[in-house]
């Protein structure tokens, strides 16, 4: 069967290459930085940047829950994305059947996504 | 002579030599993007733009490189010490990966894998941490905020890259690269697809975060963004990432809507010219794109921005997917345009 033959590990080698290359190329990178760029520490230099101010308050604080709320969403809509890809793939060959099962599913979401829009989850002021 | 090495080991040496001979080119054309950039906006703004390194400011880049490596290695105090090494290695790394996949010719590709839209989708989504971690790590409030907009930017838009890609998956009936190219040489997938080709031009300058979408930079309110804290070769890969990155765009933009190597016309001298050169032609056709967008639009303000994700390309894009997806199960489309093999 063809599809068994399909997962064919060799073709991915050439993508270990080039993680091993990236990093091999990121950590000369930095080791020239530290062995040509001198170091001359300063408590004021080293401080985080805030306008030449010492800092006001923690960095770590409550922060706006609409970026939560768009992480959510992301996550919804791409697993949708995710599961279109093989179907987009073989729709040719798998009719009108799966275009409709499909077509529930992504029903499903739009009303989710209507939902969402109409409640404001979507607003930014 | 090489007898004593493995031959798995001797494979995987070669492999990483090629890399290496993609790589190389790679990073001398992001340098001279930033050359070309400072040009083209210069030029647009009746300035001349560098002149001084250099016959026509030529070897600025270099210089400017040079000058980066000798710069001291900030680690802020209140950093984390190794997620903040480990962000701009990670932004880097993502960006040299996701070239193992792209086409250059018939058969001139080094990973050939039949998922090759998944593997560059995955990789470009990955490129998210490499900023957020950035943010997270420095513990200063620009770079956190930074962070924060860059990341909810980024995600929004990649939904619609998503969808738009569907379209192109469709039309080609399949996941390999190579395979996508060769399902355009009717026509090329631009014409078909016209408005997910505009719509994911856009996307891409979002998730490049490049003007006008480039929020997390906004010198005006957030200084730098994510990358504030950094300095020297940590920040210079970051730098060399995101042009990178905008390479890549370019080059996935070129393969799924405008033909990949396929010449523009088989036309007398045109059919000469080899595959890579239509391709880099190509690649570098979008790039002055993102370069003429840049020197023409004003920065958009961030619930716009939001909005145009959210309200606009998200419907629309779903909506194309499913009047596509109807079209070919029901058989709609006429043979003639090309687009089902």
């Amino acid at each position: 069967m063809a599809i068994v033959n399909h997962l064919d590990l060799q073709s991915y080698l050439p993508i270990v290459a080039f993680l091993a290359m990236g990093l091999t190329m990121s950590l000369v990178l930095l080791v020239l930085s530290l062995l040509r760029g001198k170091s001359r520490p300063d408590p004021e230099k080293n401080a985080p940047y805030e306008c030449g101010f010492k800092e006001f308050s923690d960095t770590r604080v409550k922060f706006d829950v609409r970026f939560y709320l768009v992480a959510i969403l992301f996550i919804i809509f791409d697993i949708e994305v995710a599961f279109l890809f093989p179907w987009a793939k073989n729709l040719k060959e798998i009719g009108i059947y799966s275009f409709w099962s499909m077509i529930v599913f992504l029903g499903v979401l739009t009303v989710a996504f209507v939902y969402e829009w109409m409640k404001g989850a979507l607003e930014w002021e | 002579m090489l007898d004593w090495i493995p031959e798995e080991i001797l494979t995987f040496l070669i492999l990483c030599g090629q890399a290496f001979l993609i790589i190389i080119p790679l990073i001398l054309s992001v340098a001279y993007l930033v050359y070309a950039e400072r040009k083209v906006i210069a030029a647009m703004q009746l300035r001349k733009g560098p002149t001084v390194v250099g016959p026509f400011g030529l070897l600025q880049p270099i210089a400017d490189a040079l000058k980066l490596v000798h710069k001291e290695t900030i680690i802020p105090t209140k950093a984390n010490p190794l997620l903040y090494i480990i962000a701009p290695v990670l932004t880097f790394t993502l960006s040299l990966m996701a070239w193992a996949v792209i086409p250059w010719g018939e058969g001139l590709v080094m990973a050939d894998i039949n998922v090759g839209v998944l593997y560059l989708f995955a990789i470009s989504s990955l490129g998210v941490y490499g900023i957020i971690i950035a943010g997270w790590a420095s513990n200063s409030k620009y770079a956190f905020l930074g962070a924060l907009r860059s990341a909810a930017q980024m995600v929004s838009y990649e939904l619609a890259i998503g969808f738009a890609l569907i379209c192109v998956i469709l039309c080609a009936g399949s996941l390999n690269l190579s395979a996508i190219v060769e399902a355009q040489e009717k026509i090329w997938f631009v014409i078909p697809l016209f408005p997910m080709f505009v719509i994911f031009f856009i996307a891409t300058l979002a998730e490049t975060n490049r003007a006008p979408f480039d929020l997390p930079e906004a010198e005006a309110e957030l200084v730098a963004g994510y990358n504030v804290e950094y300095s020297s070769m940590s920040f210079g890969m970051f730098f060399l990432g995101e042009y990178a990155n905008m390479i890549l765009m370019s080059a996935m933009t070129s393969i799924f809507f405008l033909g990949g190597w396929l010449p523009l016309t088989s036309w007398g001298p045109f059919a000469y010219i080899p595959g890579f050169v239509w391709m880099a032609l190509k690649i570098a056709f979008v790039l002055f794109l993102f370069l003429w967008v840049r020197a023409t639009f004003p920065r958009y303000r961030y619930d716009q921005l939001m909005r145009i994700g959210w309200k606009v390309f998200l419907p629309i894009t779903l909506a194309y997917v499913v009047g596509l997806s109807f079209c070919i199960a029901y058989g709609v489309f006429p043979e003639t345009l090309g687009v089902i093999k």
